[in-house]
């Protein structure tokens, strides 16, 4: 297919650009295959605006005369308006952004034509792979194995080639266990906390059924990573009716007779539609216009967005406890095992381990924890808060967990090494990018679009020096320590680094936090400086004194 | 009394037993056991109500709110000796006369002249002086010398140069309470000003002409400008029942040249009920996040902060950018007249975002025009009714405007909560009665300290490290955002859940780059001597000098400002599931206490804290302070689990 098909009016001048907090600008709009250009012709700042056509949620557009008006509202929540003479023009321009915005192909998606302008230092397709993880693992535990039972994606077909699982289980019992749990999605491991040996485990639900069906293999994974005399959690993120119900459709529990030193825990996290629309309502209070204050904090109650933030941060927390506190094992699904439950488990190791909280350490995770465990991110992020086509697919889980990792990071604020605009460009990338880390739904769809091969990863660009010095924290001081976030509904703020990112006058809170870099830097130039006259002095010390023997 | 049980509000399973004193001026607390002997001390004057519980198996409960929004919860074993406590308590915290103040016996150890230089410290005359005033538009009138014309207002009060005494006691005469219109603020760039008064006495159709000749002298005084605005801060439907009892406000008909405009601010009966359902909501054990935005709601608080912020929006507005003067009134001109005209001067002028001119804000706006301190905030036994959280609410509309401007002011969050503290505390002579008037009768600068010069004598706890004198954010007016799209209201839960310390960010900014600050300064010290040394060391080498310093290093080491505090951090109660599983002992995980920067430096330098040793009102934070004061043990908290928060997530 030629985009150049779907373009019918390539370019347009004496376009208006409204966005909110500048002025208007006028300019040339262009239409390429993936993105939309407008240039204004100010020879002083020339402002440019590059948009994805796959950053675009929704568009509207409208007539006064032959005056058209696009107003287009984009996956990172931002809203423009062009106002474009001529009403051919206008609506060509139109359709053809709905078209190039809506490509149903992956393989026509920007990521597979993207050329990189910066030298690739080191390839992200390989910088996180499960087995350096595995022997991180290994230099402080022997207990766990790595299988590669799912190399052709034969026995899960959501789970990625290489698996970390008990080492007493074989691969023979984990085709077993597969067929038992919903997707084949076996128990593996998440995370080990090195301080006590207690493990996270994530599969999706048992299928039991209503005749309550068990696998004696399943059992005996499950038990396996406990220690003797030891009991764990189970911990299933939804209420028990829904677990119960679940039966009927062949899913179900672990039954407390066949698991007796597991304990159940049943913690209640929305997932799909009902987020999609709790994120929709919460966009739409963030956008209104009007100055009253008791509609807006009705709207942000009616949103429900920040009771899911609160569940979800109290299960996660509740499985760091479990863990740090209790000295217990946990294993934690719902159903699939593809949404709440890596919500839950990455959250977790954020509080758990100092390492989650470090730029690498967290890329490392979102690939471990959400690319890997197979998160369906196509699906999930194919359209964002504006767009009107409701697909029960969408939601905004991955959203969900980065406002948790940001509500942690404000009550710990000199504890991670990443800042809040690195969150706020994984938030980005995961619903547009010119990156392929985010395309397919797990690492077989990926592995057949030959995404290493054919696209660039993320991780490639944001690693390289010149990109994370803009992602770092200047407070950050590395703190070994567990951090337990408070979820008082008091400690939870809305994101406005996202919600209101497009609706505030930034200027203010970017000078904050540049005089917070200057402090700084300031400091450590000093300290350099003064551990540098030391030293001279020092040596110059040294030599008198060998003057002096003689 | 002994035996006494203090139980965490969040969580029942965390009760401290200990011993409770009732001293003339505390209320003391202290724990039993352990080698810390945690203290909780209460000033009587914070005391807002006493609340005795049915008695229960276990003993009596007695419920101390706070004006400082502490709650404590207290058993005592028997019914009598609570009912005792309780009994005294009612008394101790409602004195009748001034001299039972907490300020009269409160001694920090300062000698007369030291006093006199703290009371010397703000002065009115020279922040006149600094606006500009007096000049060729404006003077000082002795009219009210004797507080002859008007007992709230101070003595030395600014007027248009054209307003002759007969015309500001004529005005005066139509004006609630003889407050006349008097200069708040002047702005030297265009001569607009922000004036104040009280109410007109229009009724239906009543005239004043020397009251009309004061509002034209006040436009006079203007060249620039051919009107003024009269902001009646009221709603208008109450300003209208104000007429029928002979009050009003003014006909824009017989004023000339005046623009008449409303802006509904509620009255401090309102505000008072709005402050108590958001404390209820913030009592509200385990919310749920619905509870809570619903209760925050419904209790209209932010929607009344953004009424004040939007007045004073308006009002600086008016003269920084049309260059218009403000009468500014309501009913009397001391509340919500005080809230708007402050606001709108700190939105105006730079001077009063920064330590100093905040100090000075306060006492011209506040302290000097009669607003009512002993009233509004209780410190003598009165009507209930006239309390209300008037200043509360102005000090909130600061800390949001830091929370959109954080470069702007000079202090920090810490600044303005100490000062909200002590206006209820009486432990200084500033905030005493309800007039100048008042103050001077009662010899307050003689027999009291004042706040200011202790709060300077701190001044490095509550500095804002992003503040510099030179940013663009500290230059000029700000323009604060108003829709709650563009800037959020933000629930203020530093302020009004201040003593749940586990529901607040662990890590505070602030101070980790004041303590980066502080290094810093260090660090240029050291560098200075080094170079020095250096420079000295090569001079002598060169001329083959054997002259050579022995001198040990004086360079102190630093060593990493985090290390030596830290404050326990440890889980809080997510699930209610996890109580029947058999749990192990609660008091392990010393070692997981979070690392949190020093957040015991600033604690002890909490001004009730470092006032005296002995004689604290320990309100602040006493839990987490070891008696020693400065470096805290990592495990002295987690030890007790009692900086935990708990909530209930099942």
């Amino acid at each position: 297919m030629e985009f150049a098909e779907l373009i019918k009016t390539p370019r347009a001048d004496n376009v208006v650009l409204h966005c909110p907090f500048h002025l208007a600008v006028e300019g040339t709009l262009c239409l390429t295959g993936h993105h939309l250009i407008f240039s204004s012709r100010r020879q002083d700042n020339a402002e440019e605006l590059w948009l994805l056509h796959s950053n675009i949620d929704s568009i509207e557009k409208r007539f006064v005369g032959s005056l058209g008006t696009i107003v287009i509202k984009c996956k990172d929540l931002r809203i423009i308006q062009l106002d474009i003479p001529g009403m051919e023009e206008c609506l060509n321009i139109a359709s053809s952004i709905e078209v190039l915005s809506t490509l149903d192909s992956v393989t026509l998606m920007y990521p597979f034509f993207y050329r990189p302008m910066f030298e690739v230092l080191e390839d992200g397709w390989s910088s996180f792979l499960l087995e350096q993880e595995f022997e991180h693992l290994s230099s402080v535990t022997n207990e766990w194995r790595l299988s590669y039972v799912n190399k052709e994606f034969s026995v899960c077909p959501s789970y990625p080639p290489v698996a970390i699982v008990p080492k007493s289980i074989d691969d023979e019992a984990l085709r077993k266990v597969a067929l038992f749990r919903h997707g084949g999605r076996f128990p593996v491991l998440s995370y080990y906390h090195k301080k006590n040996g207690m493990a996270m485990m994530r599969s999706s639900q048992p299928l039991t059924g209503t005749n309550g069906r068990r696998c004696k293999e399943d059992e005996k994974l499950v038990n396996s990573t406990l220690r003797s005399g030891r009991r764990g959690f189970v911990i299933d993120t939804r209420p028990l009716a829904l677990a119960q119900q679940a039966r009927a459709k062949g899913g179900g529990f672990e039954q407390e007779v066949h698991y007796p030193q597991w304990r159940r825990i049943h913690k209640y996290i929305e997932r799909f539609h009902i987020l999609q629309e709790s994120f929709i309502k919460l966009v739409e209070a963030c956008n209104d216009q009007s100055h009253n204050m008791d509609r807006w904090l009705s709207k942000l109650e009616a949103s429900n967005w920040l009771s899911h933030i609160k569940e979800l941060l109290t299960a996660a927390c509740l499985a760091a406890q479990c863990i740090d506190r209790e000295g217990a094992s946990v294993l934690v699904h719902g159903s699939e095992g593809t949404d709440s439950t890596l919500q839950v488990t990455s959250l977790a190791q954020i509080i758990l381990d100092p390492r989650c909280r470090t730029i690498r350490g967290f890329e490392a995770l979102v690939v471990r924890e959400w690319l890997q465990a197979g998160h369906p991110f196509q699906q999930r992020c194919a359209q964002s808060a504006y767009s009107n086509s409701k697909q029960k697919w969408e939601a905004p889980v991955f959203l969900l967990f980065l406002e948790c990792v940001w509500q942690i990071h404000r009550q710990f604020p000199c504890s991670f090494e990443f800042n809040e605009q690195f969150l706020i460009m994984l938030f980005e990338h995961a619903y547009a990018s010119q990156f392929g880390t985010f395309l397919g739904n797990n690492e077989n769809e990926r592995a057949k679009l030959k995404l290493p091969q054919k696209t660039m990863s993320l991780w490639s660009w944001v690693n390289r020096p010149e990109e994370l010095s803009r992602f770092q924290n200047p407070l950050y001081e590395a703190n070994s320590l567990v951090i337990w976030p408070s979820v008082a509904p008091q400690s939870l703020q809305l994101w406005e680094g996202v919600f209101l990112r497009w609706n505030r006058p930034s200027k203010f809170l970017e000078e904050a936090e540049e005089e917070r870099i200057n402090i700084i830097k300031y400091n450590k130039e000093l300290q350099a400086k003064v551990n540098a006259l030391r030293r001279q002095l020092a040596e110059l010390e040294a030599d008198e004194e060998v003057q002096e023997e003689p | 009394v002994e035996n006494v049980r203090l139980l965490d509000r969040l969580s029942s399973r965390r009760a401290v037993v200990g011993t409770l004193y009732l001293t003339a001026t505390h209320v003391i607390f202290v724990e039993n056991g352990s080698e810390t002997r945690k203290e909780t001390w209460v000033l009587h004057s914070q005391i807002s109500s006493i609340e005795k519980q049915a008695t229960t198996a276990t003993g009596c409960p007695l419920l101390i709110r706070c004006k400082n929004f502490q709650v404590i919860q207290l058993v005592i074993p028997q019914e009598r000796d609570c009912h005792d406590v309780y009994i005294s308590l009612i008394r101790l915290a409602r004195p009748v006369k001034y001299e039972e103040l907490y300020c009269f016996s409160f001694n920090p150890k300062l000698d007369k002249e030291e006093r006199e230089q703290g009371w010397k410290l703000v002065d009115l005359n020279e922040e006149y002086n600094r606006m500009g005033v007096p000049n060729s538009y404006w003077q000082i009138s002795d009219v009210n010398r004797d507080y002859g014309v008007c007992d709230s207002y101070p003595t030395e009060v600014y007027v248009p140069k054209s307003a002759t005494a007969h015309i500001i006691v004529g005005s005066s005469k139509f004006r609630s309470r003889r407050r006349f219109p008097a200069l708040s603020y002047y702005c030297k760039d265009n001569n607009a000003s922000i004036c104040r008064s009280s109410q007109p006495l229009s009724g239906f159709s009543a005239r004043c002409l020397e009251d009309e000749q004061m509002l034209q002298a006040i436009r006079k005084a203007n060249p620039g400008s051919d009107f003024i605005y009269v902001v009646d801060t009221r709603p208008k439907l109450n300003a209208m029942a104000n007429r029928a009892a002979g009050k009003g406000y003014e006909n824009e008909d017989n004023y000339s040249n005046i623009k008449f405009q409303f802006i509904g601010i509620e009255n401090i009966h309102v505000m008072r009920n709005s402050l108590q359902k958001m404390l209820e909501v913030c009592e509200l054990k385990s919310p749920s996040m619905s509870d809570f935005l619903w209760g925050l709601e419904n209790s209209g608080w932010l929607k009344h902060i953004k009424a004040i912020m939007d007045a004073g929006i308006f009002i600086a507005k008016a003269v920084a950018e049309e260059g218009v003067s403000v009468l500014v009134h309501c009913s009397d001109g001391w509340d919500r007249t005080a809230q708007v005209c402050s606001v709108a001067s700190l939105l105006l002028d730079p001077y009063y975002r920064t330590m100093k001119g905040f100090m000075v804000l306060i006492e011209k706006d506040w302290v000097s025009f009669g607003h009512k301190f002993n009233h509004r905030y209780g410190n003598l036994d009165g009507d209930p009714k006239e309390i209300s959280p008037v200043i509360d609410q102005f000090i909130e509309c600061v800390w949001q405007l830091m929370e959109q401007f954080p470069c702007a002011f000079e202090f920090n969050e810490r600044f303005l909560i100490h000062i909200q503290h002590h206006i209820y505390s009486c432990q200084f002579g500033n905030f005493l009665c309800n007039s100048q008037k008042e103050r001077r009768e009662l010899k307050i600068k003689e027999r009291t300290y004042s706040l200011w010069a202790h709060l300077w004598k701190n001044r490095s706890d509550y500095l804002n490290p992003l503040y510099r004198s030179d940013h663009s954010q500290t230059q000029g007016t700000l323009h604060p955002q108003i829709a709650p799209c563009n800037f959020l209201y933000k629930f203020w839960s530093g302020m009004y859940n201040r003593f749940e310390k586990g529901l607040h960010p662990r890590q505070s900014v602030t101070d980790y780059l004041m303590a980066v600050k502080e290094e810093t300064q260090q660090l240029e010290e050291e560098l200075e001597v080094l170079q020095e040394r250096l420079a000295n060391l090569q001079k002598s080498q060169s001329g083959n000098n054997k002259v050579k310093s022995k001198q040990q290093d004086q360079s102190k080491q630093f060593g990493l400002y985090t290390s030596n505090n830290s404050l326990a951090n440890t889980p809080q109660e997510y699930s209610n599931d996890l109580k029947s599983f058999p749990s192990r002992s609660p008091s392990q995980g010393d070692e997981d206490s979070a690392l949190i920067l020093t957040q015991d430096n600033l604690k002890s330098s909490d001004p009730d804290l470092s006032a005296n040793s002995d004689q604290e009102s320990g309100v602040e934070d006493l839990s987490c302070r070891s008696p020693s004061g400065g470096g805290c043990l990592p495990s002295e908290d987690s030890g007790k689990d009692s900086d935990e928060a708990v909530f209930l997530a099942g």
